[in-house]
Parts: C-alpha cells; structure tokens; sequence
C-alpha cells in the first residue's frame, strides 16, 4: 500500500512539473507579443515595462529564462507579479482561496447527501413514481444553467431584491473567522445553487451504480443469510456502489477548487475563479498564469487522493 | 426422529411476467425431504431447478413473481410467512451455498467478517464472539490457517478455499437445511471431490438434510440417497439413487443417461444425444414439455399432462410419463 | 511426406508473461511460466487430448500452436515446418491449415453478422471463392456438413441455441478445409442433454474429412469418450501422454491418477452402473 502511495506521489510531482514547463510555453513562449508589455497591463509606462523585462529575465537565453522560473515556482513559490493589481500573484490568490474551499466543499457536502438519500431512494424503488419523478427532475437540474439557476435564487430568495427576502444576496460574502453568522448564510443560496446541478448527477450516477451492485451474486447471498433488506441496501450494496462515485466526487472537487467561475460571478463571492475571470477580462497576464498552475495543482492532488482513497476502499486494486 | 418429512412441497407453480412474456419457471413441483436425508435435484438449464431452490429460501418474493402451492419446512408454510418472518428463517433454518464463490462473497468485506455477521444476524453475540465463532467455522471447514483466513478478502483466496468459505458461512448457524446449487461447477476437479467429501462429511456431523442441485449426473451419483430429475420446471422422475441409474423410467433420463460420457464408458460406443434442445419456458411445449424430443411420444402426448406418478413395484420411484408401464420397461431393457 | 510422420510436432515449448517491476512504472507482478516445456506429437488423423485443470497451460498450448502468441522458448513445426519461420503470405498460408473453435458460443460469434456472412469470412480474409454465387453455395454446403439447415445462413446468431451456435463456428472452421482443427473446450458451455450432437459432429467430421483434432478439456469423461492419446499437463508441463485405453486403465503418474480418482461419481461405481 505504502508503495502505491509513494508511486502516485511521484507521479503526481513528475506531472506538476510537466504542467508547470507546459504553462511557461503557453504563457512565455507562444504568445505573440512581447511578454513584458502583456504583463504591464494597459497603460504601463516605458519605465515599468523595462523593469518587467529585468524580473522576466527576458534578456537572457530560453533555457536561462526556463529555468529561472521553475526555481521560482518550486523553491520559492513564486507565481509572478500582477502590475495591474499591484500585488504579488501568491498574496492575491492565497486571499481569494478561502472563499472558493468554503463554497467548494460545502456544496460538495450538500450535493453528495442529497445525490445519496435521491439515489438510493430511486434504486430500491426503481421505476415507480417516486424514482421517475426524481430522475425528472435531476434532467431537469443537470440542464439548468447554473448562473441562471444562480439569479432565478436570487430572484427568489434574496434579501436586497427577491421575492421571499430570506436569505442574503449577492455581495454579501464575508469570511467565516470575521463573522461565522454572516459567513454561513451568505454562502447558503451560492451552496444549494452549485449543490442543484451536481446533486442530480450524483443522484443518477448513484441509482445507477446500486442498481447495477444489487444485482450481483453476493447480494444474494447476504439476503440468503438472512439479513434485513435495509441491511442488504445499505451495507452491502452502497458499500460497492460508492467506490466509483467517491472517486468522481474527489475529481470535482479538485476541479472546482480550481474555481467555481460562474456562481462565484452571480453571488459575487471573492473566490479564484471570480479573481480569473477579471484578471482575463483585465488581460492581467500574470494572475492567469498563476491560477492556471493552481487549476492544476488542484487536480492533481484530488487525483492523487482518489486513487489512494480508490485503493483503501477497493482492497482487489491494491494487489497490483 | 418422527416420521414427518422436513420438507415438504407441494404443488410449487412460480412464473415470472417479463418483457418477452410470462416465464413458467416451475410447474407443479412436489417433493419430500426427510431430516439427514440429501436430495439431489438434476436438470439443465431451464429446467426450473434454480428457482426451485430459491423459491424455498423466498428468494424469488420480490421479482413480481406469481408463487401457488405450498413449502412445508416442519410443518409451516414458508410462503404464507411474511418477509420478516422469512429473514428469520434465511441462514438459520435454511442456508443456501452457490455457484460461483468468487462472484457470492463480497468482494470488500474480510472474509472473517462476513461470517461473523451470518453468526449475529440470527443470535445473539458479542463481536468478539462472533468473531471467534467465524474462525470456529472456518477450522470446521478445513481451511488452513484459519486465523490469518479470516483476514483475508475474497480474491486472496483460491477457488476451493472460497467454496469451504462460503459453505462455513452457511452452516453458521447450524441449519436443518442446506441447499447447494451447483456447488461444485465452478471447481477443478481435484477441489470438487474434496468439496463434496467435506459437504457430506459436515452433513452427518451436523445432522443436516442436503438438497444438491446439479447437471452432473455423476455428481449426485456421489453423494445423494434420492435423486430427482426436473426438465421444463417439472419433476419427471424421482427415485433411490440407484434405481435412477439401473431402472430409470423416464425417457428423458434414459437419454440423459445414454448421451453423457463416462469414464469407463468405451469410445466404440457411440452416445446417443437428445435431439433438439432444452424448451424456452416463455412457449413451452404443451402436454407432456419433453414430448418434441420424446422418440416414444404419442400424438396425444401433447395434449396431456402427465401426472407424477409411483412406479409400480418400486417404492419411492416416481415417474411423470404417459407411456405404459411395461412399454417403458420393454424400451429401457432394449436399450441396455 | 509419409504418413508416419506427425502433422504438428511441439519441442520444449516455454511460454513465459513476464512479470513488471518498477517503482513509477506500473504494477509489480511475479512473471508466470505458463507452459514450461512441453514436447509431443500430434499424428495425422488422430484425436489427441489436452487435459488438465485451470493454469495447467492447455490453452496457451494450443494457441502457441495455432501461432496466436510467439513461444518464450522452444518450437512447434506443422507437418514438417518450422511455424516461428514464417512470415507475412507463408504464415497467412499456414492459418488456413489449422482452424479453432472455442469454449464460448455466445461470445465467439459476432451477433452483427448474419451466419452466412460468419461462415463465409474465413474466404473473404483469404482472397478465395471471389464468386459470390460460389461462396454462397459453399456456405450452404458446410452448413449441412455440420447439420444445420442451408436456410439458415441469413439469420443472426442470437436466433439459435448454443449447440447451434457452437455448429456455425465449425462450419466457419471448415471452411479453409483444414488439415487441423484445434477444440478448446467445445462444449463445457453446453447443457449436457447437447454435448453429445456436437461431440458426435466432431468424431463423424474427423473420419469423413480426415481431419486432425487437437480436443482440449478439463473435463476427463469427454477426453476419454474423443481422444486416441491424452497428454496430462499440470502447471506448464506434461505429466503423462498415453494411449487412451492405457491412461485410463493403467495411469503412470500419481497426478493422473488423482485426477481419475476425483471425477465424481468414480467411487460409487457411477459409469459402471450406467453401461451396465
């Protein structure tokens, strides 16, 4: 097991340094332009474009320049410098972080109960009203945009301008360690908004899979040892169903970690992926740059983390 | 010992709507098993033999299966029980080994644990006892190293040491009643004497009746007192393991009998196959279901239905078969 | 060639997958010697038998015969040469002298094609019987040969019953004429009451056509009822090859005879019962 972990490890940072080579070709390399002025931002003056230059190192070789920025990312972390914010890419990010965890894995919490308890539901009574209704209604949700879902909540629910003025509207994120109060529901409608979509695919993929394992041999066995049916559903079938659900969560979450651009934007919640969203609209090279790596960080750490976690709860994989 | 059977069913008709129509799985089986006794069922496939055996562990409830007639377990009528009731027969009255070990155990769940929860579902005990109880069982099942076995998962395990795994599990709670269906198919050879030494040697340590469902002919042979021979969801002939193999009676065991090789059979005499092949329970054949491929049948074989009758002269011989006694007898002796 | 001389003639045939080892590379795992040296022959005209229980290395026998996959060691020649040698139109050539039919029915007929057009591929690949009248009259032909009716060459596979299906894959296998089929376990995936049709096709196939019939099986009373010699393999290796009679009557190696002893039925005097 220890192997396996220390296998995926290596992987994984073989691959960020391949993603990190990768974005400085995408970043430094391809771009026509003259990389100092692309990072001035709009209006910059000779002065800083030329300092630019000095800190990109653009007077030296390729290679030089390769290397001076994986240092810079590997032993110092160092992720640029926006000229147009004024600040250093890790600070801006490294505020915005908090707010996209919140967002990420409190949805995540509420669509993985919700996806279970509808999943469930519709497998063990599978095509009756009930399962049909829901699987309806979870086409229904999956097709819905989310900003759309995301202003229709507003619309609604919203202190400012909804119908039923219940919960807090966009703008009104704070973080929890300011105000725990205001944090929570600030991030309640942003939570069910995101929860919506992702609830109904996890409901589908989890009817799916548990009406698949319900018909395997050893369900019938564990009903022919006599165990109640609850028993039977929930201990024996969700325990297999589960395994490839857990590890698509574990991907969503490390995608998502990476942004949530669109509900971010409705709710104006500062998270990542709103800071991406204006530094592109801002043509604010450098924070692009920084949030791509990031992206990508996410997603390799979640992928890690779910082999390792596909591996502790499937002990038939571990053999290899 | 009372002289009452320990299984007594009657009259067992199940069919099953699907999309390609109602399927007639069984049609008005009856039989008897006494306690101790091993009853081996024969049949190919659609010959309704799996369902019979689920059916007596109320395995088929929940498939809008149409069930009629009645299964006695010692008196009681299991299909009029409700399905609390029946759980509370299930692995403890009643235990059921399969086909496929590798498919019936689950595949995360430790080997020891999985017993130990056979032991808690129907007494009670400590999980440290259930525990012990399941490395009890395992020993009684001659796996070795039993301990360091109770462990282990599934796939760590080979072929035979699954099946003595999944037999330990059924017999965690002592059972009047074991039904193994197919128990052996899926084994070498070498594993499957070994399985079925151990089956027999656990059913007279335990006192235990034994219904073994097979296609092997030779494997009843081996280990069952009375065999039953069912095609298309009926029983066609019963009898004491030996009258089935010197005096069948039925023309569908004497094919069966003519057209399976044997290991002292010689190659210079030919096998004699069944013509055509096992009916398709959706549209079985009226009357008698083997007539299509009976070389005896009569025209009106297709319209009636034979009834199970005895066999005059021999007792316990039953046969379900329009043919005249002394015909039959005139053909099987032509035949040897 | 004299008719002394065997069709296939196997020697020290070792069939190795190796093991992958490695810390970033993939998984590690032991490398297995599936055969370990076997060396026999096959006559012309005779049914030999391969039996042995899972992992014995039956199968990956008769696919190092057939050419399917290239031996780690050792050489097998057909009717006196070398198979390892042969390349691109020779070896194309040599597939049409040995055919297969498998284990699975179900699984070893493509449900897509109509049965005609299965029966009928083996010339498509082989660039013969251009003339479709020809091949379809050919078609019609085997079919018959393996007693199925010549009608049936327009349906699809899932309209027939296993026996039936294990029927077309004959007949696909007749098609090139070969000289040797090779029958991995033709009918375990059979209900017992059809073993016996096809068994018996094989046994009247081989003495009308003059076939050569390697028959693979785990099944002892089938090997004994189609086979001249059995070759006993246990983990890669052969333990016992014996004519028939004396296998049976007199095994050499303790394996065998712990084979024998197994079959069920053997103690209760089960076969002695039945013939009487």
């Amino acid at each position: 097991m220890t192997r396996y972990i220390v296998r995926r490890l290596l992987w994984g940072a073989l691959l960020l340094v391949l993603v990190s080579a990768l974005t400085f070709v995408l970043f430094r390399v391809l771009p026509t332009g003259d990389p100092a002025r692309l990072r001035a931002g709009r209006s910059a003056s000779p002065k800083v474009i030329a300092a630019i230059r000095v800190d990109l190192g653009l007077n030296r070789s390729l290679p030089e320049q390769f290397w001076l920025y994986m240092k810079g990312i590997f032993l110092h972390f160092n992720l640029g410098y926006s000229y147009y914010s004024s600040a250093s890419v890790r600070s801006l990010i490294a505020d915005r972080l908090p707010a996209t965890i919140s967002l990420t894995l409190g949805a995540a919490a509420i669509w993985l109960a919700a996806g279970l308890a509808v999943g469930i539901v519709s497998a063990v009574r599978r095509r009756s009203k009930l399962d049909r209704a829901a699987m309806g209604t979870a086409l229904v949700l999956i097709s819905a945009p989310e900003y759309w879902l995301g202003l229709i909540a507003l619309y609604l629910f919203a202190t400012d301008i909804g119908r039923l003025r219940i919960l807090p509207g966009a703008g009104s994120y704070v973080g929890l360690t300011s105000d725990p109060g205001k944090w929570l529901t600030s991030l309640i409608l942003p939570w069910l908004v995101l929860a919506a979509t992702n609830a109904a695919v996890y409901a589908r993929l989890i009817r799916g899979s548990l009406i698949e394992v319900m018909g395997e041999d050893y369900i019938r066995t564990a009903r022919a040892k006599g165990l109640s049916e609850r028993r039977v559903v929930l201990r024996h079938g969700l325990r297999s169903a589960i395994n490839p659900v857990m590890t698509i969560l574990g991907l969503d979450i490390g995608v998502l970690l990476g942004g949530a651009v669109l509900v971010e934007t409705v709710f104006e919640i500062p998270g990542i992926g709103r800071l991406n969203y204006d530094a592109i609209t801002h043509s604010d090279f450098p924070i692009v740059q920084g949030t791509v790596l990031v992206a990508a960080l996410f997603i390799i750490v979640a992928n890690i983390v779910v082999d390792v976690a596909y591996a502790y709860m499937d002990p038939r994989v571990r053999v290899s | 010992m009372s002289d009452e059977p320990l299984l007594r069913v009657e009259d067992l008709r199940v069919e099953f709507p699907t999309e390609d129509g109602v399927v007639h799985a069984l049609d008005g089986v009856s039989y008897e098993l006494r306690a101790g006794a091993t009853l081996g069922i024969v049949g190919e496939s659609g010959s309704g033999k799996t369902v019979l055996s689920l059916t007596t562990m109320g395995l088929t409830r929940g498939l809008r299966a149409r069930i009629s007639g009645s299964i006695g377990l010692e008196g009681r009528d299991l299909l009029a029980l409700s399905e609390r009731q029946m759980q509370a027969v299930r692995g403890n009255d009643i235990a059921m080994i399969f086909q496929d070990p590798m498919s019936s155990l689950h595949p995360l769940f430790r080997i020891g644990d999985q017993l130990a929860e056979a032991v808690r579902a129907h007494r009670k005990a400590s999980r440290g006892e259930a525990r012990a109880r399941a490395v009890a069982l395992l020993e009684m099942a001659a796996l070795p190293d039993p301990e360091r076995q109770a462990l282990s998962y599934p796939h760590e395990l080979s072929g035979g040491m699954r099946q003595r795994a999944m037999i330990a599990m059924a017999l965690a709670n002592e059972p009047k009643l074991l039904i193994a269906d197919e128990p052996t198919t899926a084994l070498d050879v070498t594993v499957q004497a070994q399985i079925l030494a151990l089956l027999s040697r656990l059913q007279r340590e335990l006192g235990m009746a034994m219904v073994i469902i097979t296609h092997d002919l030779a494997v009843v042979a081996e280990v069952a007192q009375e065999i039953a021979v069912m095609y298309a969801g009926r029983i066609v002939e019963s009898a004491p393991a030996g009258q089935i193999f010197s005096q069948p009676e039925h023309p569908y065991t004497w094919g069966l009998l003519q057209s399976i090789p044997t290991l002292e059979g010689s190659r210079s005499e030919r096998l004699v196959p069944i013509a055509g092949a096992p009916p398709s329970l959706i549209d079985r054949p009226s009357g008698c279901h083997f007539h299509p491929r009976c070389p005896y049948a009569k025209p009106d074989h297709a319209r009636i239905d034979p009834p199970l009758e005895a066999v005059v002269g021999e007792p316990g011989h039953r046969v379900a078969c329009l043919l005249a006694a002394d015909e039959r007898r005139r053909i099987w002796t032509g035949m040897r | 060639m004299s008719a002394g001389q065997p069709l296939v003639s196997v020697r020290d045939l070792v069939k190795s997958f190796p093991g992958r080892r490695g810390l970033l590379l993939a998984r590690s795992a032991a490398a297995v010697t599936a055969v370990d040296g076997v060396s026999f022959d096959v006559m012309r005209g005779e049914t030999l038998g391969l039996v042995g229980e899972t992992g014995c290395g039956k199968s990956t026998t008769a696919r190092l015969i057939m050419r399917l996959l290239e031996p780690s060691a050792g050489g097998v020649r057909f009717d006196g040469r070398d198979i390892g040698a042969l390349r691109g139109a020779q070896l194309k050539a040599l597939r049409r002298e040995m055919q297969m039919i498998f284990q699975d029915p179900y699984s070893s007929l493509n449900p897509r094609k109509t049965v005609g057009a299965i029966v009928a591929e083996p010339f498509a690949i082989h660039g013969l019987l251009r003339d479709r009248a020809a091949r379809r009259r050919r078609v019609q032909e085997l079919l018959e040969t393996v007693g199925m009716s010549p009608e049936h060459h327009n349906r699809y596979p899932h309209e027939f019953s296993g026996g039936q299906r294990q029927r077309i894959g004959i007949a696909r296998a007749l098609a090139l004429e070969p000289r040797l089929l090779i029958a991995d376990e033709p009918v375990s995936a059979l209900d017992v009451s059809v073993q016996a049709q096809v068994l018996n096709l094989l046994r009247d196939l081989q003495s009308r056509l003059g076939l050569t019939l390697l028959f693979i099986s785990h099944d002892l009373s089938v090997i004994r009822y189609m086979c001249d010699r059995i070759a006993v393999m246990r983990t890669g290796r052969i333990v016992e090859l014996a004519d028939n009679e004396q296998l049976y009557r007199a095994p050499r190696d303790a394996y065998t005879r712990q084979l024998l002893a197994s079959v069920p039925g053997a103690r209760a005097g089960y076969g002695r019962r039945i013939n009487g």
